[in-house]
This record gives C-alpha cells, structure tokens and sequence, in this order.
C-alpha cells in the first residue's frame, strides 16, 4: 500500500502492484482515499471510547464493566450499576414514556370497581387496546382471536352460553383458578336406545322436532337415576354454573354441532354419540401468570365481548 | 512475509484466512466459558426428565428450531408478550441450546404450562383447526408413532459425557438428591430411566391416550416444562442484570 501521493506524477511514474495480466495490463498502487482512511482512524477512536464506556474486555473470571452507569429502583431502593441490557431493560419498565402512561392507565382501572370500568368510556377504551394484546397472547390459542371459540372444542366468549357464569366475579374466578369441565361417558350406563332417548329429550327441550315417545323416555332418564343427568345440569336442564353443567335449553351449542347438523336423525345422531362418549376439557389457570390488574383487564374485555351477565 | 507469497499460494492463504476469522468467533466465546457470571446463579433449573428428554430429541428430530427460537430477549416488548427474559442458566443442560433467531413461528422458551396438554396434541395435530392463519405444518404421525425408548439409557450416558449431571452410581445420585432434591434425583438416575419414563408418561398421560406411549407424549411433555423451572417472582428487577 503506498501512502504517497501520485495526482502530480506522469502516469508511468506511479508504483504498480507488479501484476501484470495479457503482457500489459498493470494495477497502479494508488494510497487510500483520504476520507476512507479518516473514517478508518475515526472507528478506531470510537472503539478506544467504546471501551471505557461500555463492558467490553474479559479479564481473568471477570470483565472491564465500562464507566457507563444505568439507575432503576430495586426493592424500593435506587440502585447504580453499570451500563447493561438488563438494567436498561428495568429501568425501561419502570420509567419508560409508554411503560409509565400505561402503569398509570392500569393503576386506575386497578382501583376502579367492575362497575365503573364497564361504565368508564376511559377505562373502557384502555381495557379493550390493553385486553386485546393480553387476549391475542394468552386466551386467542383457543377462544380464537374474536373469542367466538372452536366449536366441539373451545366455548364461545360472545354469546349468551356460559358454563362456568358469566357475571364479572365468575369470569374473574375462571380466569384465576382455571377450570376442569367433566362429563362422563354413558357408553356402559345407558343402552344405544336410550342415549337416543336422552338425545331427543335434549333437543325438544330447543324446538328441534323429534319423536315425542323418546323425548318422553328420555326425560324419565335425564331426571331419573338411570342417567342422573340432572344432577350437575339440573331438573330443568337450565345448569349449574359451580358444576360447569351448561343449561341445554338455550339453544346455543357449544361441543355439539347441533345447528350444523344436516338433518333431525343426524342431529339426534350427534347428540346421542356426545352423551355416549363424554367429555372432559381444561382452561389453564392465569392467576400465577398474570398480576391481579392484567385479570381485571382480561375480565372486563372478555364481560364487555357481548355475553356478559 | 510478502503478499505475493500468500496470494500465490493457496494452501497459506486457506490456513491464514481461516486463522484471521477464527479470532472474531474466538475472542467473543471463549471467555464466556471462564467468566463466573455467564451463567447465573438462580434455583430451579434441572436437567430434563427422561420422558422430556426424549421429546426434546423428537423437538430437534422434526426441525421445530427452523421456525421456533427459544429465547425471550431482554425487550420490553418481548417481555410484555412472552414473559421474563431468558437466563443462561435456563439452557445449561440443553445440549445443543435451542436459542435460535428465526421466529417464523412465535418463541416458545415460556410456552410450558400457557395451553392446555388437549390444546398442545390437537394443534400438534392440525395446527390450523385451532388457528386459521397458521402457516405450520401438522404432525399427526407424533399421536399415533408409539415412543422408542429401548435407548433412553445410551442417550442419558451421551449426554453425561457432555456435562448433564445424570447419575450412574450412588455417589452422583446422592449428590443430585442434595442438588435437585429426591423426587427430581431419582428421574436423573440412568440406571431407572426407562422405568421412570414410562412412569410418568403413563402418570400425566400428555396425549390423552392412557394405552399406548406415544412420541405425543413425549414432546408435550416437553413443551410443557419449557421456561417453568425458575419461580421469577422470588427475584428483584435488577437481580439477574448483576451477572451481565
């Protein structure tokens, strides 16, 4: 690399690299352009201060920690440390412009009663854009990102159908605690006649037209000890939310494809393979993942979705 | 030495070049195997039971890393979504770690215990029943494959060599049990390992399938204890930022 300057010199008095290609082509050895060079000096004065500034250097069991420092609040106190992604990460969650405005958001909701953040316009709006991320991550996996829920699988959060109930305080408890539905299968109990018997029950109890002798028969089982059906979905089949028993008489279907189904004997035919096969699902309790003021958003967003009681 | 010299002679210039490259690796590595903060102290972490162990092998076998990374970066907004930052402690006994940089799918180290084990197998299954958009592709074969676990013992001993502290003989067993506790030291003990497999796939039956141990099983059993060894609430903000 040659560092003279060549501009003034006849051409056949510049150095070459000594290549030569086809007998005559030859490379001149030009110096460096001087911004290039410049700019090169330039990154080695900004590593020089890099150094000293931030962690850089492994010594021994150790490393050079940098001059630079970060101060966030560490169980209640302030605290100084050197300058590092985690302790930025803390102190960004703690006094962050978006972290601090959304604290304060959330501290207010915190200390707002069910009632008055359903009615709070405010609040209202901060819970569905907070509730919307928090559901998207947590909840959508199975209610769907709309909550309207997978049918045979996941309930729907939108309608009127509530398992478990769908006052504030219920969904707050399903949120907290998790729930873990279970209705048995009646394959051993029950003959193929008479889950068709209980099937058409169920269904005349929603309008469906079906033979009125079964609906009869199956009524003596819903209520009678053959099935026991009543037990946890009551005597008039209206549920029982501590059960996770839903009432059978709204019309709305939440594992069955009931309002799916093609014809009355395949309908009949779903309900019946339902009874006959049981079920048991499972909601994940949030309440060791999400703080007490995320839940609140969360209950709020999921009562205000169109079913809350 | 002239460049001519080096650019004349390929063998050299193959030998220096791979040198000139190996410092930017070397300098940026190896002191992390001797700096006594790289990875954290914290309790918890374990090495994986057998039955976790084998899904981690099916986890690698099917290639879910090219789409999943396992590690939650110290962002606000990863955190916000995924949970508290990963440690390197919580990879000590992942041989190879399973960090990754490629999200095509979303990071799964804090997965564990977030869905359901019927959600995990149906969505294992057929991903887009449950969401639509999903671009991943089904593994169905994984619910009905029964799980190879003849060489559970070869594959603990492997990974001992490697420094997961699986016991052999007493001494190691006794030493976990003081370390890990005895519920955990026992599931460490290569001498009962298919025993305790088989145990406790039967016992939390992942797949909803009590007869069979399928490789369902196994994976689930995996996902679900991903990034759920560490209690975090037990540590102050700023706790792990000390070893950095």
């Amino acid at each position: 690399m040659s560092t003279q300057d060549n501009r003034d010199k006849d051409p056949n008095q510049v150095e070459t690299t000594g290549h030569v290609w086809d007998g005559n082509l030859q490379e001149y050895n030009n110096p460096l352009p001087r911004w290039w060079l410049w700019g090169f000096y330039a990154t080695i004065v900004f590593a020089l201060v890099y150094w000293l500034i931030y962690p850089a250097w492994p010594i021994g069991d150790s490393f050079t920690k940098g001059f630079n420092t970060i101060t966030f609040e560490q169980g209640g106190e302030e605290r100084t440390m050197h300058w590092n992604t985690r302790a930025l990460l803390a102190k960004d969650m703690q006094t962050g412009t978006y972290a601090v405005r959304q604290r304060e958001m959330l501290e207010q909701v915190a200390a707002q009663d069910y009632e008055t953040i359903l009615q709070d316009a405010e609040s209202m709006s901060f819970v569905n854009a907070y509730a919307q991320g928090s559901f998207g991550t947590w909840c959508a996996a199975c209610h769907q990102v709309g909550g309207a829920g997978v049918v045979g699988q996941y309930p729907n959060l939108r309608n009127d159908h509530w398992k478990w109930g769908g006052t504030v305080e219920q969904i707050e408890e399903t949120l907290h605690q998790g729930r873990l539905g279970y209705m048995p299968g009646y394959r051993d109990t029950l003959s193929s006649d008479q889950l068709n018997q209980v099937a058409a029950y169920v269904l005349s109890l929603n309008d469906y037209s079906v033979d009125q002798d079964d609906a009869d028969a199956g009524a003596r089982i819903f209520t009678g000890t053959d099935g026991g059906c009543f037990q946890c979905h009551g005597m008039d089949a209206q549920g029982l939310t501590s059960q996770g028993a839903p009432n059978l008489t709204n019309d709305l279907w939440g594992l069955v494809d009931v309002r799916g189904a093609e014809s009355d004997s395949e309908r009949q035919r779903l309900v019946a393979n339902f009874i006959r096969d049981g079920i048991q699902r499972e909601m994940p309790a949030f309440g060791d993942r999400l703080s007490d003021a995320e839940i609140k958003m969360l209950t709020a967003y999921v009562h205000s979705l169109g079913g809350g009681q | 030495m002239k460049h001519e010299s080096v650019e004349t002679n390929a063998g050299l210039l193959i030998i220096l070049t791979l040198a000139v490259i190996s410092v930017g690796g070397l300098v940026e590595i190896v002191p992390l195997f001797y700096i006594d903060d790289t990875i954290e102290e914290v309790d918890g972490v374990r090495p994986y039971t057998p039955l976790e162990q084998r899904g981690r092998d099916i986890y690698v076998r099917e290639g879910c890393y090219t789409c999943h990374s396992q590690m939650v970066r110290p962002f606000r907004d990863e955190m916000l979504r995924y949970g508290h930052y990963s440690l390197a402690a919580e990879s000590q006994y992942d041989h190879p770690f399973q960090w990754g940089s490629k999200r095509t799918g979303p990071d799964l180290a804090r997965v564990g215990g977030k869905y359901s084990n019927e959600w995990q197998v149906q969505h294992l299954i057929d991903p887009q029943s449950l969401v639509p958009e999903s671009i991943m592709p089904g593994y169905p074969w994984l619910a009905t494959t029964p799980l190879d676990y003849s060489d559970i013992d070869r594959r603990m001993i492997a990974l001992k060599r490697v420094g997961v502290p699986y016991s052999l003989t007493d001494e190691e067993y006794q030493a976990n049990v003081e370390k890990f506790g005895e519920q955990h030291a026992r599931m460490f003990d290569i001498r009962d390992a298919e025993e305790n497999l088989v145990a406790q796939a039967q016992a939390e039956n992942f797949d909803g399938n009590p007869g069979t141990i399928t490789e369902m099983d196994a994976l689930v059993a995996y996902l679900q204890v991903l990034g759920t060894m560490v209690d975090f609430s037990e540590y102050d903000d700023g706790h792990f930022a000390e070893f950095r």
